[in-house]
């Protein structure tokens, strides 16, 4: 396809690895965390960690909405979508997220529940009008990208008085979630990973542009390079991150010029500032609760809005304890290290969300990585 | 989740509704959040929405930035 064939060749990527080789300065390590899930498969897929020299580690980051939603919010839309009436919608990648008592929503549809996969946030829409008298609620979650469609069905809703129609908000905010991890205790305490650079989002900073970076590259002192999810983007933006360290720069490069500008897309903006506003703090899973960094829907939409529609509470609800996805999330363990990785938690049968979404870090290293933990050794004649 | 791709714009079928070519695949796409998309721009669609324009230009740049490097990696030896 093009945009897309012409940005996985190996032959340039591997010259592109040739300049990262030639550009490491002795005696240094390089890390650098990759915030998307979307680079993280990436780094998986295409074997760019057999690419890079041994100085330059990649740290996944917890830019994967499925794998930060806490349990206690799946088992709230699990709780609501067993009550009578209610028809819920989402996207696919949640279907499946482990929640409390051996539940997911998947099992709750087959105990009985109505919950429908959706492709688009119109699907859910389309469902509302077609069953009038059904409470149809969009359980909607994701990041920047994923947030101006939900804005939008929202006002559609409104224009159409779509009675019978309401969102159940888990929209997180990616400037947030970057800031909360640099500000968490520097390695050493092993509670966060020592990071010496971003590579930053690829359609989050679609939307919102890449100025929301530039204060924390100031202010913390950490390069960000904002990079599309093709391998090759992935393998340029490494390269530009080892360069800002070599030259001590710290400044947001952006290197998905094709998409992303400095003020991102100012019609989605709008569009989301209208029906959005920030929650005083959110839980997300492995980082514990973060201040504004994620939205609800705003007063004026309210009857649009199914924690107030249906009263809803929220329930802090521990991870299974033997899983380290928390760790994981910030970067200070690798999937290898968890116990369960691979021996009882799959993607058939995950128990922890990053092993659902195939951008979280341990269902990337389990379909693409894992084979090469096992050593080589030569059999004997 | 955040999976997007590039796609080309081949109608523009209702007000703020198009039909896109995704490898041969047609598909009815929103552009409310990209108004300036017209027949034969590439936009980025994200479940079912333009989120955002493709640059051609800046596209060839990136691809040509690769090539150069190609080029000097070669030279070094």
């Amino acid at each position: 396809m093009k945009y897309i064939d012409e940005f996985r060749d190996g032959k340039i990527a591997r010259k592109i690895a040739t300049r990262i080789a030639y550009e490491v300065e002795d005696e240094r390590m390089y890390r650098f965390m990759e915030f998307c899930g979307g680079h993280t498969h990436a780094i998986a897929r295409y074997g760019i960690t057999d690419l890079l020299p041994a100085s330059v580690k990649m740290i996944h980051g917890p830019g994967c909405p499925v794998c930060v939603l806490p349990i206690g919010r799946i088992d709230q839309a699990i709780r609501l979508a067993m009550q009578e009436n209610v028809m819920l919608c989402t996207y696919g990648d949640v279907m499946r997220v482990p929640a409390s008592d051996g539940l997911s929503l998947l099992r709750a549809r087959s105990q009985g529940a109505d919950i429908r996969m959706v492709y688009s946030a119109t699907d859910a829409l389309e469902l509302a009008r077609q069953y009038p008298n059904r409470e149809v609620v969009f359980l909607a979650i994701g990041f920047e990208t994923t947030t101006p469609p939900t804005a939008l069905i929202i006002r559609q809703a409104v224009t159409e008085s779509l009675g019978n129609f309401s969102v159940l908000c888990n929209h997180v905010l990616t400037p947030s979630a970057i800031t909360h991890i640099l500000q968490s205790p520097v390695a050493g305490n092993s509670s966060s990973a020592s990071i010496d650079g971003f590579v930053g989002p690829a359609h989050v900073s679609i939307v919102i542009g890449y100025r929301p970076y530039e204060t924390f590259a100031r202010e913390y002192r950490k390069p960000v390079v904002i990079a599309g999810f093709e391998p090759l983007d992935v393998m340029q933006s490494i390269l530009m991150l080892v360069k800002q360290v070599n030259e001590q720069r710290y400044e947001v490069e952006n290197e998905f010029t094709r998409a992303v500008d400095r003020d991102g897309n100012t019609a989605a903006q709008s569009v989301m500032n209208d029906v959005f506003r920030l929650r005083e703090s959110f839980e997300w899973r492995g980082l514990g609760n973060v201040t504004h960094s994620a939205l609800q829907v705003r007063n004026r939409y309210r009857t649009f809005d199914a924690e107030q529609r249906f009263s809803l509470t929220f329930n802090t609800v521990p991870d299974h304890r033997q899983c380290d996805c928390g760790a994981i999330l910030r970067g200070v363990k690798q999937p290898t290290d968890c116990r369960l990785f691979a021996r009882v938690c799959t993607p058939e049968n995950p128990m922890g969300s990053c092993m659902v979404s195939s951008e979280g870090a341990c269902a990337a290293h389990y379909s693409y990585g894992r084979f090469r933990d096992i050593a080589v050794v030569a059999e004997e004649a | 989740m955040c999976l997007a791709i590039p796609a080309l714009v081949v109608s523009v079928t209702d007000k703020e509704k198009a039909i896109v070519d995704l490898d041969g695949v047609r598909k009815q796409i929103s552009t409310t959040l990209t108004p300036e998309a017209g027949v034969g721009d590439y936009v980025i669609v994200h479940v079912g929405y333009a989120i955002g324009m493709l640059d051609p230009d800046e596209a060839q740049q990136t691809l040509q930035l690769f090539g150069e490097l190609v080029a000097m990696s070669e030279s070094a030896r």
